[in-house]
């Protein structure tokens, strides 16, 4: 059985973005960029289930400019057996990327597919989903527990009161929560045999598919500040400042 | 052109989250309705009809829908859209599962978790964990957009909406619901509380979490958070969790014990009215957010505070 998982390049989750002067965008020159951290725990999910022998290979997809290539080679030192970059230089959208997922799960025909459930600079929370709808597949958002079986995936989701738990018949998409697992450290010696590993390039206007952005950022702004406040002394001047000066309890 | 706004609910009640959504959709429009879809789910569609600036209330009552997912769902929402110009739902998990796959088979842009509307076809969003916030404007013909709860107040009730059945879609089920666990609570729901105490690793415990955090929560009557280091650790339940990728809140009040105020939490929780932090680290970062700071030994003060109230 194969599994298909879509890594993204974004900021690296220690950084802490600036907007730029000119509020156009944020600043990402010279910042650290790294794996969205959903997708290393949906690359993990991944290997894992290759290790207990129901997958018999992971398949790492990256949308993006050249450089999404260290993140699949981060992905095969994981463990992913081989990688796809679809190449664009154009911004790309989760609607653009979901319609080039579904492209690639055309030719690779995987069983399942598990993806991050958010990507940490977009914040967008999108892009299974769409690819789902676009394939027709049934989807488990937010995973917090799979068990995968010859034709079926069983998935605890979390959702807002709590947890819920689906079967669905393969194909499947699935969405990573952070509790799934945690993604283990490449090790030296997987760097060095990642680098062998295979990794195709397809030019993403071969594909066919429209991946025009459809919203267009006018403005990127600071966020309003918070005014700095004040050290209390104890718990008797915190009360009294509560109660007297914030008026909230 | 009319809006329609995806209801949120378990079939007996209607989620909070629903009222600030509907609160966005008036913002695009005079004319909203809201869909009600799940099985018998009349008492929510009476609550929804009593609504103001409810103009119908569309019913589909099939067992399809009964168990919300994500598939029947956008079915049914598409099968609906061709008479609105925006779809909107909540950015709760119900929202974010559902409205990406009624925008793909629309094939149009979601826009995530808005909070603020410039015009019918500009919107304001957070990125970057709410480091920033991107203005963007929508080429597309219909919008499908998720709202963020805490920007938008609620609205109220006082009306009398008209309820119609509408028929139900393509209803074909996807997956099987194998069951739900359920976290049961007395307290206020997290996402609409009025205060919120929250604990981070610093508890040390799930028995000091409960022990030290519970008593102020009731007498607070406060719902009760958590930081993801706390969860993970299990000591409260993972739908605790606030910040980037847990849940969003903006109470009056907002006490965080023992946590130190990671970017993610932050994220969370920096639209609260008034915030107060105790911690033992005077260099905290949640100092930096806090209007009001106390350095203290959280088992000391917190206790304290506590028997004071
Ligand atoms: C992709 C991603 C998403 C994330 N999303 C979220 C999210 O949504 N929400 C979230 O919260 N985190 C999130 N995180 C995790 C976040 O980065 C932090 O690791 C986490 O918030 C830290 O939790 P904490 O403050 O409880 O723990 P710590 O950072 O360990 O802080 C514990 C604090 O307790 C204080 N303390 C200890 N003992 C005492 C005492 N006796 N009295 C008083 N104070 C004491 C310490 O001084 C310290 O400041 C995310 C991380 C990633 C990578
Ligand atoms: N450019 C991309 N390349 C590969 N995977 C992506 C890309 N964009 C999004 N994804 C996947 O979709 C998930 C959700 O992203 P988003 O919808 O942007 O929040 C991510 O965690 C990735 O798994």
């Amino acid at each position: 059985m194969k599994v298909l998982v879509p890594v993204k390049r974004v900021v690296d989750y220690n950084v802490k973005v600036r907007v730029k002067a000119d509020e156009t965008d944020v600043d990402l020159a010279n910042v650290k960029m790294s794996m969205n951290p959903f997708d290393e725990i949906a690359v993990e999910e991944a290997v894992r289930l290759k290790e207990k022998g129901i997958v018999s290979e992971v398949v790492a997809v990256s949308c993006g400019p050249a450089a999404c290539q260290d993140t699949l080679r981060s992905a095969m030192a994981m463990g992913a057996d081989r990688g796809i970059l679809v190449e664009s230089d154009g911004e790309l959208q989760p609607l653009a990327v979901a319609k080039l997922l579904k492209a690639v799960c055309e030719k690779e025909g995987p069983s399942l597919l598990i993806c991050g459930k958010q990507a940490i600079d977009d914040d967008s929370n999108q892009t299974g989903q769409m690819l789902a709808a676009l394939m027709d597949w049934p989807q488990a958002t937010f995973a917090s527990k799979v068990e995968l079986a010859a034709d079926k995936v069983t998935v605890t989701r979390e959702i807002d009161g709590g947890l819920e738990t689906l079967a669905m018949a393969l194909p499947a998409v699935v969405t990573t929560d952070l509790r799934l697992n945690e993604p283990r450290y490449a090790t030296l010696p997987n760097i060095m045999k990642a680098k062998k590993k295979p990794l195709d390039t397809i030019a993403a206007d071969t594909l066919g598919v429209d991946i025009a952005p459809r919203l267009k950022t006018i403005k990127v702004s600071e966020p309003p500040k918070r005014a700095g406040g004040v050290k209390v002394a104890d718990v008797a001047d915190l009360l009294n400042k509560l109660r007297n000066e914030a008026k909230v309890i | 052109m009319a809006v329609l706004v995806l209801a949120e609910h378990d079939n007996k009640s209607l989620k909070a989250a629903t009222l600030n959504t509907i609160a966005a959709a008036i913002k695009l429009s005079g004319d909203v309705d809201v869909l009600v879809a799940g099985e018998g789910c009349a008492e929510v569609a009476a609550r929804v009809a009593a609504l103001q600036g409810v103009k119908r209330v569309l019913v589909v009552d099939n067992a399809a829908y009964g168990d919300q997912a994500a598939e029947p769902l956008a079915k049914l929402v598409v099968s609906l859209a061709a008479n609105y110009s925006h779809l909107l739902g909540p950015s709760s998990s119900y929202g974010k599962n559902t409205m990406p796959r009624v925008a793909a088979l629309l094939d149009v842009a979601q826009i995530s978790d808005i909070v603020g509307v410039v015009s019918e076809d500009t919107f304001v969003r957070p990125i970057y964990a709410g480091n920033a916030l991107a203005t963007v404007v929508s080429s597309d013909a219909k919008k499908v957009i998720t709202v963020r709860s805490t920007a938008f107040d609620p609205v109220a009730d006082g009306a009398s909406a008209a309820v119609e059945n509408a028929a139900a879609a393509d209803a074909a089920k996807k997956s099987d619901l194998v069951g739900r666990e359920l976290t049961k609570s007395e307290r206020p729901e997290l996402g609409a509380a009025k205060v919120v105490v929250s604990g981070g690793r610093g508890l040390g415990s799930g028995e000091s979490f409960k022990s030290i955090m519970e008593p102020l929560a009731d007498k607070l009557g406060a719902a009760i958070g958590a930081s993801r280091a706390a969860v993970d650790a299990g000591f409260v339940s993972n739908d605790c969790q606030v910040g980037q990728t847990g849940k969003i809140v903006a109470p009056q009040l907002y006490i965080a014990v023992g946590m130190s105020g990671a970017i993610q939490h932050l994220a969370g929780m920096k639209d609260s009215k008034v915030i107060v932090a105790i911690n033992k680290d005077p260099d905290a970062p949640i100092f930096q957010v806090a209007d009001y700071g106390l350095v203290a030994d959280l088992f000391e003060a917190v206790p304290q505070l506590t028997a004071s109230l």
